[in-house]
């Protein structure tokens, strides 16, 4: 295992080779400009394909070809460039096709800023495309992470026939960290023989669409992407930290959960019984782990780089069990662990 | 008495009962496809790229690797299957609404990077499933169900003539326009085909065919005349010829 000192957008590039990634699409946006850099730089040295597109929706397009043949590839952007992409990203959901893709999101509405912002949850875990259907969504809260999880985003695309995204932030792209890098992934070259295309050759034509005009087709396709959004709960991932004492449970994803960490290891250290549920995969959400914790009587704050998003999800899954409030971090400013301080303490004086 | 096969329908065409409209060139469009890709060998390794509205039902007609492409973003959409899997016969299948409006900038990068693909492209002025409504092909003064008084070139502008803007990009190799509507033509169209195929072959760059096309239904024309107008008005307004070929032994 080589120990490296990379950004974590050049995280996301090598992790997405390791993990057998041989066709990169992209289009030039700020924070993730690194991931293209590094992907033009290395792609075509080992045999793959590095193509600027015309525009973020030329670039999923492209994907959503590469796709289609079986080919582990990805595209990257960032929020505005993200939201060009939806309407592929229903194509590929609706087609059953895998593909990665990262954003590496920033301030917003509308352009924004280029500064750090968790806006785009809802796009992300919602679907921001059209029609009845969902993307994996994996959120690293470090560099090593963010390699981690783009390696297992290619797992899971290909195992589920479906988009993933990696959904970083610009503190994840920008900060540098050392990471330790794995064995590279060969991929089973039989792992899309049963679908690709590649040519007929001797068998039968294939059609690979997501247009089902036939009475009664859309229906069924649609109950057999409910069904493999079902066996996709499994795929479920969280950390908790010193929730197992708490009180107060903090939850957060991504950046703002690795900051949440720090303040938390503080006002411990100051006795307040605070802990931390950080969910990795943002869909699927990690609702049980959230009820279990309510079952056991604790009480929540959702601590997000947002007005207010994954809290949804939070009370959605507490169901009432238990209270959740909410803190939010003004996007486009770097919160510090101090930021949060006040808002936890105050929730734990809250009386029940 | 000896039996002579004097026609043989091609075995990638299907063999079903079309669902298109009486008088439309799709079919023609489809069969002569169909069995130019036999004729080159070409079929079996091909993946079809196909685009929305009537275009999207090639896939039942010529039976190939198929793949279906959001509204426009065929040429983006063969760009990543052929990019991922070289040694495949790629080629888009698109209308004028979707390559000529929505689809400009899609079709114009695939073809300034010399993409190996071949894109066929049927243009029959306007929007067919969706209704006959004005397409950037429009012919000035043809009334459509958005240009109820005829297209105004004032407030609506011109018919954008594909053909020969590809022929201006570096990375088009061969480019022509052909039309379906009588013998001598359709055997123009075929040749053409052939070369499209042959630029994508030799590695060289992109292959573009415009097929002028009738469609009588939104037209408003019975087939007869839907023809008559290619042969008139349509050839007038969009002149047929090979606008670049530079296929190895044109060169």
């Amino acid at each position: 295992m080589s120990r490296i000192f990379v950004k974590g957008n050049e995280a996301i590039a090598r992790g997405a080779l390791d993990a057998g990634c041989r066709c990169y699409f992209g289009y030039p946006i700020t924070p993730q400009n690194e991931i293209p850099e590094y992907m033009s730089r290395v792609l075509p040295g080992i045999g793959g394909q590095f193509v600027q597109a015309e525009s973020e929706i030329a670039a999923v397009n492209m994907l959503l070809g590469a796709g289609a043949c079986g080919v582990r590839a990805m595209t990257s952007s960032s929020s505005p460039g993200i939201s060009l992409k939806q309407e592929a990203i229903s194509y590929m959901a609706g087609s059953d096709l895998p593909g990665v893709i990262v954003n590496i999101s920033r301030g917003g509405p509308g352009l924004g800023d280029i500064g750090p912002s968790q806006g785009d949850y809802f796009q992300a875990v919602k679907g921001g495309g059209h029609g009845d259907y969902r993307q994996l969504v994996l959120a690293p809260a470090s560099v090593q992470e963010a390699y981690d999880l783009t390696m297992l985003a290619f797992e899971l695309a290909f195992a589920y026939r479906n988009p993933v995204m990696v959904l970083g932030d610009a503190i994840i792209g920008q900060m540098m960290e050392p990471i330790s890098q794995r064995e590279p992934v060969h991929p089973d070259p039989d792992e899309s023989g049963s679908w690709r295309l590649e040519g007929s050759g001797e068998r039968k034509p294939r059609v690979i669409k997501s247009l089902r005009l036939a009475e009664g087709s859309l229906g069924d396709h649609n109950l057999h992407l409910q069904e493999k959004y079902e066996k996709a709960r499994r795929e479920c991932r969280h950390e908790e930290f010193l929730t197992q004492d708490a009180e107060l449970v903090v939850v957060a994803f991504g950046s703002i959960g690795r900051i949440v960490k720090s303040t938390i290891r503080r006002l411990r250290q100051e006795g307040y019984r605070v802990g931390l549920l950080r969910p990795v995969s943002l869909y699927p959400f990690p609702s049980s782990a959230l009820q279990e914790l309510a079952g056991q009587g604790r009480r929540f704050l959702t601590i997000e780089h947002n007005l207010g998003q994954m809290v949804e999800d939070v009370r959605l899954a507490l169901c009432g069990q238990a209270r959740c409030g909410f803190y939010g971090h003004l996007p486009g400013n770097l919160p510090t662990p101090d930021d949060f301080e006040e808002p936890i303490v105050k929730a734990m004086k809250e009386r029940k | 008495m000896e039996e002579v096969l004097a026609y043989k329908s091609p075995d990638i065409l299907a063999d079903t009962p079309t669902h298109f409209c009486p008088g439309c060139h799709h079919g023609i469009v489809h069969k002569l496809l169909a069995s130019c890709l036999e004729e080159a060998g070409l079929a079996r390794r091909s993946i079809c790229v196909a685009a929305i509205g009537c275009c999207a039902f090639i896939y039942n007609y010529v039976l190939v690797d198929s793949l279906e492409a959001p509204h426009g973003r065929a040429p983006a959409v063969a760009t990543g299957v052929k990019r991922s899997h070289p040694d495949s016969f790629v080629f888009a299948y698109q209308g004028d609404g979707d390559l000529a409006s929505i689809g400009l900038a899609e079709i114009m990068h695939a073809a300034n990077r010399g993409e190996r693909i071949s894109v066929i492209y049927v243009n029959n002025t306007v929007y067919g499933m969706t209704g006959g409504q004005m397409a950037p092909t429009t012919m000035v003064g043809q009334k459509t169900t958005t240009t109820p008084g005829g297209r105004q070139a004032q407030t609506d502008g011109y018919p954008m003539q594909m053909a020969e803007i590809m022929a201006g990009l570096r990375g088009v190799r061969f480019a022509a326009r052909v039309a379906v509507n009588n013998i001598k033509n359709l055997k123009k169209a075929r040749k053409a085909l052939f070369k499209a195929f042959e630029v994508q072959q030799q590695g060289i760059g992109l292959g573009f065919v415009e097929f002028l096309a009738a469609c009588p239904t939104n037209w408003r024309m019975s087939p007869v005349e839907a023809n008559a107008r290619v042969a008139g008005d349509m050839i007038h307004c969009f002149p047929l010829g090979v606008f670049k070929d530079e296929t190895p032994e044109e060169r």
